[in-house]
């Protein structure tokens, strides 16, 4: 494998505190090593350049059934937005939800060199692996839903945390899973009987639990498997006014757990896209809603076992897609616009809704300004990580313009000077008080050294320190002489340079290479219990309209690259 | 205004796309540099100027530019799509998507235009003298805003689908519409001055239609309420008035039911 020295760029990362200083970062044999032990490298001209390790994301949906919807019943979606075939860059396509190839490639502008697929229906892993291995560059896994699941649901209400450990266990083997994704915790199924779990204390209809039962259930568990990552959480009421009490309850579910893997994480509880839960007054009226970011804000700053991701809505035509089933009803009939519904059987559901957050109104903006504030009052910024929940808040191209607002005063009150109702966000919303704006430091913190510590992957990703992964990002950006908030965006979104896993991606700005992506799945050292065992096997034999043999993701065809996280059971 | 004319000096062999043809494309440039604006067959980028002879100068703004088009242009698609301003004349028959997204401005067609003309169009005048094909002044495929503002004209019939997701301005068709017209409109008006088949209106939040002549098969959920006069694009006569489609969801207005208005010639 060719040898890299990426040269006199301004490096910036806080695993090694080097904040804008001049170094050069050797590469060789995929992994980061000390310079001296390049023999003939290549070298890239970073002068004048931010370097930073390759970011890595902690929530988006870029692969499985519910992205696919999406492109299938939006073609208007592919109308503008594409670009033709160049080199060895193949045709990318979509705005909201681009192509599965659009998507690596997007990432690799970005600098990303690990994505989390962030909902895989179990019964639907096989599409959402066929279309991860169909990404290119970025290295991706995929976390299976587990919130609404009726094995899960028997169990705790059992209180059988060992039974639900042993599920979970199998269903990421057979799945290729990554870790324990919980989506509106017994809201989805209670959808299946036309109802919703509006807050964390009510019953599941049949199965008798609670949500606030199911989230704490799956910490256990999660914990009692020693998995790299934590339980990963989207609360209940997602979006509704006056849901900010429901999600500090739904957090305070992590109270008394501790973090026990070897991982190197401290948190057991992911809570993701949290502007969407951090919101008061009635209604969406600009006299009624109102920011609760600071309350929710300073619960989470007091605590040391949760981190969260931000959501940021993007103020663009997106389309929205989630397995919390009720909620896209809820959007559906707020914009009359089109709606797809879909149960999977035992296990979870979904619903898909285009959506337009528009910058002149009011409710946009004010959303906009809860998903900045959440950022912009966290003390310890490796807890809170840039997403757009793309493309539920934003596409996920837009991750740089995120960052230009975190960075920059100027561009935040342009959005809301150009809004007839800033005055209104304003008075509403925190936004009007917070003159902070983030360093290259935070960012990297954000992007890559807490989302890889996150995920329990900080012995490979987010840092540059020598026996790391190859990724490194290059950005057009110069600390000491640029000063335009543009030009944060545009560096950002185009990296001048990126190596994944040591092999040159992007050359001067052009992709040059398709990589070697890989999937990772976790599997756990735990064995089926008896009562699993015989449980899965008699649901397969009454309920699924699979067979067992036809569930499993087979590894040589749908995961033809894999790395395997072998973690020892307790 | 300047004048450019172009004639079509070599057919395609597959379908040729110029969504170049426009004013706006046009305006202030030479002749060199119109000839070598993109045009596309299938999947091969080739020149303006490979298709067309170009003679005359445009104006320095669209709004100063009128584009005449020769030839037989059965096999090209996309003229006048996008325009804003300006004017274009087409001296034949044309393929689909002519006037596409237009925003302003001038369109004639001279003889008959394909399907998905004036496609989610939000101002202008698009004329055509012949018959219009199907999803005339429609949204694109998946969209919810089909045509939003300005006019378009028909002398002739059109085919199915007429002004499906249309949000505003006025669709005119001289002679006959095939099924499904003004399905999930949501404003706007569409008259037929000749007769309509059916599906009239299906899934119609508001808006109009005017048949002056017959519809073969109403929908049901389309309410007769009263008889008025009314004056349609010059002509007095008496009407039927229908409301619908009831079984769609409705806005309301100062406390009122908004419907979609079906207006019928008695
Ligand atoms: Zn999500």
């Amino acid at each position: 494998m060719a040898e890299y020295i990426v040269k006199n760029g301004f490096v910036v990362d806080p695993t090694l505190g080097v904040n804008c200083e001049k170094m050069d970062i050797a590469i060789k044999d995929g992994k980061i090593v000390e310079t001296t032990e390049l023999k003939s490298p290549k070298t890239i001209d970073a002068s004048g350049m931010i370097v930073m390790a390759g970011a890595v994301d902690v929530h988006s949906h870029s692969a499985g059934p519910k992205v696919n919807v999406g492109r299938n019943f939006r073609p208007e979606d592919k109308l503008n937005y594409y670009k033709a075939k160049s080199g060895v860059k193949r045709m990318e396509a979509g705005f909201s939800v681009p192509t599965a190839l659009s998507s690596g490639y997007i990432f690799a502008r970005m600098g990303y060199g690990f994505v989390m697929e962030a909902a895989m229906p179990p019964l639907y892993a096989r599409h959402t692996h066929e279309e991860m291995r169909d990404t290119p560059i970025v290295d991706e896994a995929a976390l299976p839903v587990f919130g609404n699941n009726w094995f899960v649901m028997e169990y705790l209400k059992n209180h059988e945390i060992e039974n639900v450990a042993s599920y979970i266990a199998w269903l990421l083997r057979v799945t290729k899973g990554y870790g324990v994704k919980c989506v509106n915790p017994g809201g989805t199924e209670a959808w299946g009987w036309g109802m919703n779990c509006v807050t964390p204390d009510d019953p599941v209809p049949y199965f008798d639990v609670t949500p606030k039962e199911i989230i704490k259930g799956l910490i256990e568990a999660n914990e009692y498997l020693r998995l790299p990552h934590s339980m990963h959480l989207h609360s209940n009421s997602l979006g509704e006014p006056g849901n900010y009490q429901i999600t500090i309850d739904s957090l305070k579910c992590a109270e008394g757990f501790k973090a026990n893997s070897d991982f190197g994480r401290d948190q057991v509880l992911h809570h993701t896209h949290l502007q969407f839960h951090s919101y008061g007054g009635e209604s969406y009226g600009s006299k009624e809603f109102e920011s609760k970011s600071k309350e929710v804000m300073d619960y989470v700053n007091g605590t040391d076992n949760i981190t969260f991701d931000i959501g940021q809505v993007t103020l663009d035509e997106t389309t929205t897609m989630t397995a919390d089933g009720p909620f896209e009803y809820h959007l559906s009939h707020m914009n009359n616009l089109k709606w797809v519904n879909k149960d999977v059987e035992l296990e979870t559901a979904a619903g898909v809704v285009p959506f337009i957050y528009n910058p002149n109104s009011f409710i946009g903006v004010a959303q906009w300004a809860i998903g900045q504030e959440l950022a912009l009052l966290t003390k310890d910024m490796t807890k809170c990580h840039i997403t757009t929940d793309a493309p539920n808040a934003g596409p996920v191209h837009r991750y740089p313009r995120v960052i230009k607002w975190l960075m920059s005063l100027k561009a935040r009150n342009q959005i809301l000077d150009d809004c007839k109702y800033g005055d209104s966000v304003r008075s509403q919303c925190y936004i009007g008080e917070i003159d902070r704006e983030l360093s290259f430091y935070e960012i990297a913190q954000m992007t890559r050294v807490g989302t890889s510590k996150c995920l329990g992957l900080s012995h490979m990703f987010g840092s540059l320190k020598p026996g790391m992964e190859g990724d490194v990002s290059v950005y057009a950006y110069n600390p000491e002489t640029d000063d335009d908030p543009e030009k944060i965006e545009h560096a950002f979104g185009n990296a001048k340079y990126f190596i994944k896993s040591g092999e040159l991606i992007i050359n001067d700005g052009e992709i040059i290479s398709n990589g070697h992506k890989r999937t990772f799945w976790v599997k756990p050292g735990m064995e089926l219990t008896a009562q699993v065992n015989r449980d899965v096997t008699e649901r397969f034999k009454k309920y699924y309209t699979v067979t067992q043999n036809n569930y499993e993701v087979k590894e040589h065809h749908y995961v033809p690259n894999p790395y395997v996280i072998e973690v020892n059971a307790a | 205004m300047k004048k450019v004319e172009l004639t079509i000096k070599q057919q395609p062999e597959l379908y040729l796309e110029t969504e170049n043809i426009t004013p706006d494309a046009f305006a202030g440039k030479s002749a060199d540099e119109i000839a070598a604006l993109n045009v596309y067959e299938g999947n091969v980028t080739h020149k303006l100027g490979d298709f067309f002879s170009i003679a005359g100068t445009p104006g320095a703004t669209a709004a100063d530019t009128q584009i005449v088009v020769n030839g037989n242009l059965e096999r090209v698609k996309w003229i006048g799509s996008r325009m804003t301003a300006g004017e274009v004349v087409v001296e034949s028959s044309m393929d689909m998507y002519a006037g596409a997204f237009m925003a302003g401005g001038k369109l004639l067609i001279k003889g008959n235009a394909g399907h998905f003309t004036g496609l989610g169009m939000t101002g202008g005048e698009l004329r055509i003298t012949g018959n219009a094909g199907n999803y005339l002044g429609a949204a694109y495929r998946g969209d919810w805003r089909g045509m939003q503002g300005g006019v378009l004209r028909v002398n002739g019939n059109a085919g199915s689908d007429v002004g499906s997701f249309m949000r505003g301005g006025e669709i005119i068709i001289g002679g006959d519409a095939d099924v499904h017209v003004g399905t999930h409109q949501e404003g706007g008006k569409i008259v037929v001055k000749g007769n309509a088949k059916s599906k009239v209106g299906g899934q119609m939040v508001k808006g109009e239609i005017i048949v002056f002549g017959t519809i073969d098969v109403m929908m049901p959920g389309f309410a007769h309420r009263d008889n008025v006069d009314l004056e349609v694009d010059g002509t007095k006569a008496t009407f039927k008035r229908y409301e619908g489609d009831l079984g769609e969801r409705h806005p309301k207005s100062k406390g009122a039911v908004v419907y979609g208005q079906l207006y019928i010639k008695q």
